[in-house]
């Protein structure tokens, strides 16, 4: 399946291999709060802050409602101005198009400018089995390339590393591939960024094929955006003869004038700038001035899959800022790998199960990968509800199991409880059972709680999960519904506080 | 006007200390509460774990329970937003226009304890005594999906006697998420860790919160550490007064006297 790393196993699994990581810990906890507190401070700045916001989903919005007629637009714009447009409907059509291009101009290596819907379509693995290399040029891709090591983020995909990680890395891998590090690397950020800069160069110089992404996608105008901050973007976009860029089909806005709360909402959230520092727009070609052959890959690979859906649509307005990353209590603490996908992260948690459906048992964990504490929604730019979505992909994945012939334990406990909460009598009855439970279970405990009260001990079972790392109070001997009974509300016999 | 409380499922079983709280402030406040007998859950469990299909019965009797009531009062801000935002979608997938209709009469009406408190009766002095070092946690639920802001810090700003002190990092989870505690464990843990060591370095005797859940979490953590630190629904600060105190029935005398009771037996 495209654009999930190929055999791993489901969230929980994952996430507990990844919290044993004490390095990948402390690397992620520094990371995130350092572009966090960035962000928010950049952020207030901003008085209408949040009238921008609406502006920002609105926009997005309205590109989806009409996103056929755009996308005609866009096409025809690209076409007037040269460039060859290419649809894609998944990652492997989308990908024999870059090599058979590639290919077509006798070219065995392309450059590339980060973009998350290559990483999606996993383009890297499949250009070098028809013999192609593909470098990698942002320096955090860079540093995963080399370190032949899976992305971890949408913005810093080298998140999980540190610099001294990064050197080694450097020292290591460089050579094999082009120029090596340099005899006196250091793990200071400016010495590294030097020698990534020095080996790259080389690469620009040679390569007559580069491939990019694209932020945005003006269809009136046919002009792709790419917004980048390391200026490798720019050399990609400008110096090879020939420029691949696979877009996905969201990417589309009307006009120019749709940019504008975008390009503003995008650098504040996403790496805490005030303004991006390299936005390149290019509208197909211009004779003798940058690529003299210009293709756009129009990519579905389960957009309009995602669009289908009503609730979950919203996603695709997504702009991959990753600032719901950077607030995610889940993902600060077990890192982007073990969503097993090149997008984690609260906007994973929905994107994935949206794009490729929820019948694999890895895809299925996702949308329970979060507290649904509500942070990602109150960041995100364009105002995604993920929460929201969040719980409708949990339903989505329930309702998939419906038909099967032997349900869930938690299916069964599931209905028991809705069986017990639809009648109060019910519950009055299994409070019963519970007070006794709680009779017994205080009798056996060893332990009591600050407070006071007895714990329940260790539990067997799903309520094992709890037990093992949390204490759990037996269950009172009387219900508040049986203390109300039992007193008229507090209003006779005795004490309120006496339950006893 | 008639005011109804919805204990929720878990302080029902769980903790009633905490309802019967809450009916004695809102008795001193002037209050005529009432609890609905035929109220059990908000369906939240349900609705946050996928099975919408379940819900719909619990949505049912919810609404069947709340029925007529001006004002619908739950100490929790998770109930609170599972019944204003969650039981619309669950009418909804139940294709019944009419426990939609229900749903739109109940919702509005559906307040979390601090937002009765401040909005509605417009008070944030309750009388309250607490001489205890205490520290609060904004639940998720209550701070982004209800937006109670600071009512929880008003109201125990005016409590005589509390030496309330900042929890670091305050507005991030605690880890417990419903069934997230249970489906991702370790995760929770590792998040209810972070959260443990938050409040401890405030140096207070008990966390005050306005979700039993919650605390459920980060107390049962507390506790595992023997932190000494003890967790308390906001509502019973609140409840608590000179004479609740003076009786020599704080909680922790109380408890010892319980204690001894069970080991008699
Ligand atoms: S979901 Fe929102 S916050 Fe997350 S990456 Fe996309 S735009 Fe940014």
């Amino acid at each position: 399946m495209s654009g999930t790393f190929v055999g791993m196993p489901a969230f929980p699994t994952a996430a507990r291999a990844a919290l044993g990581d004490t390095q990948l810990r402390r690397n992620l906890a520094h990371a995130t709060h350092t572009i966090r507190d960035k962000r928010a401070r950049v952020v207030a700045e901003v008085e209408d802050w949040e009238e921008l916001r609406i502006a920002g989903a609105a926009v997005k919005e309205a590109a989806l409602r009409d996103l056929a007629t755009h996308l005609e637009t866009l096409e025809a714009s690209l076409v007037r101005a040269g460039a060859t447009v290419h649809w894609a409907r998944d990652a492997e059509e989308a990908c024999a198009i870059v090599a058979s291009v590639t290919r077509a101009h006798g070219a065995d290596e392309v450059v590339k400018v980060k973009s998350m819907a290559t990483q999606e379509i996993g383009l890297n693995e499949a250009l070098e089995a028809e013999g192609i290399a593909a470098w990698e040029t942002d320096l955090a891709e860079l540093i995963v390339q080399l370190g032949e090591d899976l992305p971890s983020h949408i913005l810093v995909p080298a998140i999980h590393r540190n610099r001294a990680e990064i050197r080694e890395i450097f020292r290591r891998r460089m050579g094999a591939v082009g120029r090596p590090a340099p005899e006196a690397l250091t793990d200071e950020p400016a010495v590294l960024a030097g020698a990534a800069r020095e080996h790259l160069r080389e690469k620009f110089l040679r390569a007559r094929v580069a491939v990019s992404g694209a932020n945005f996608a003006v269809a009136d105008t046919g002009t792709l955006v790419v917004v980048e901050s390391e200026g490798n973007g720019r050399m990609c976009l400008t110096l090879p003869e020939v420029l691949i860029s696979v877009v996905g089909i969201e990417k589309v806005v009307a006009t120019w004038d749709e940019l504008d709360p975008l390009l503003r909402l995008l650098p504040r959230s996403s790496t805490g700038e005030r303004m991006n520092p390299y936005t390149s727009t290019w509208s197909g070609l211009t004779p003798g001035d940058g690529p003299q052959e210009v293709h756009v890959v129009l990519l579905d690979n389960g957009r309009t899959r995602a669009l289908a859906d009503e609730v979950g649509r919203q996603a695709l307005r997504c702009i991959r800022c990753s600032a719901c990353l950077n607030v995610c209590p889940v993902y600060e603490r077990v890192g982007g790998h073990a969503y097993g996908s090149v997008y984690p992260g609260p906007i994973g948690a929905i994107l994935n199960p949206l794009l490729n459906g929820v019948s694999d048992e890895q895809t299925a964990s996702l949308p329970y990968a979060s507290s649904l504490c509500g942070a990602c929604f109150e960041v995100c730019p364009v105002r995604i509800d993920i929460p929201s979505v969040l719980v409708d992909q949990r339903a989505a994945v329930i309702d998939s199991h419906r038909g099967d012939r032997v349900p869930k334990q938690e299916a069964l406990a599931m209905k028991a409880a809705a069986w017990t909460f639809a009648d109060a009598r019910r519950l009055r009855w299994a409070e019963r059972a519970s007070g006794l439970a709680g009779r017994v279970l205080g009798r056996f405990s060893r332990t009591t709680l600050p407070g006071g009260r007895t714990a329940a001990g260790r539990l067997p079972g799903p309520a094992a999960g709890w037990t093992g790392a949390r204490d759990l109070p037996a269950p009172p001997r009387e219900s508040f519904r049986q203390w109300w009974d039992r007193t008229d509300g507090g209003r006779d016999g005795g004490r309120q506080g006496d339950g006893s | 006007m008639k005011v109804a409380l919805q204990v929720t499922c878990v302080n029902d079983a769980m903790f009633p200390d905490t309802g019967k709280a809450v009916v004695r402030l809102l008795r001193r406040l002037g209050v005529d509460v009432d609890f609905p007998a035929a109220q059990t859950c908000c369906g939240q469990p349900m609705v946050n774990t996928g099975y919408l299909d379940e819900a719909v019965p619990v949505v049912r009797a919810f609404v069947d329970a709340f029925a007529g009531y001006d004002a619908i009062v739950t100490p929790s801000g998770s109930c609170a937003g599972s019944a204003r935002h969650q039981h619309a979608i669950v009418a909804e997938r139940s294709g019944d226009p009419a426990l939609a209709k229900a749903v739109e009469q109940t919702a509005p009406r559906t307040y979390e304890l601090t937002e009765f408190l401040v909005d509605v009766l417009g008070v944030t002095d309750v009388g309250a005594y607490f001489p205890h070092r205490v520290t609060y946690h904004p639940t998720c639920h209550s701070l982004r999906m209800l937006g109670v802001g600071d009512r929880p810090r008003q109201l125990l700003e005016q409590v005589r006697g509390i030496q309330l002190v900042d929890l670091p990092m305050a507005t991030e989870c605690c880890g417990f998420g419903g069934t997230f505690a249970l489906k991702n464990a370790d995760t929770s843990v590792a998040m209810g860790a972070d959260k443990a060591r938050h409040v401890r370095d405030t140096g207070a005797e008990v966390l005050v919160a306005g979700d039993n859940s919650c605390l459920m979490h980060i107390g049962g953590m507390l506790s595992r550490q023997r932190a000494g630190v003890r967790v308390m629904h906001l509502a019973e600060v609140l409840a608590a007064t000179e004479a609740s105190e003076g009786d020599s029935d704080g909680p922790a005398v109380d408890a010892r006297a319980e204690s001894f009771e069970g080991d008699a037996r």
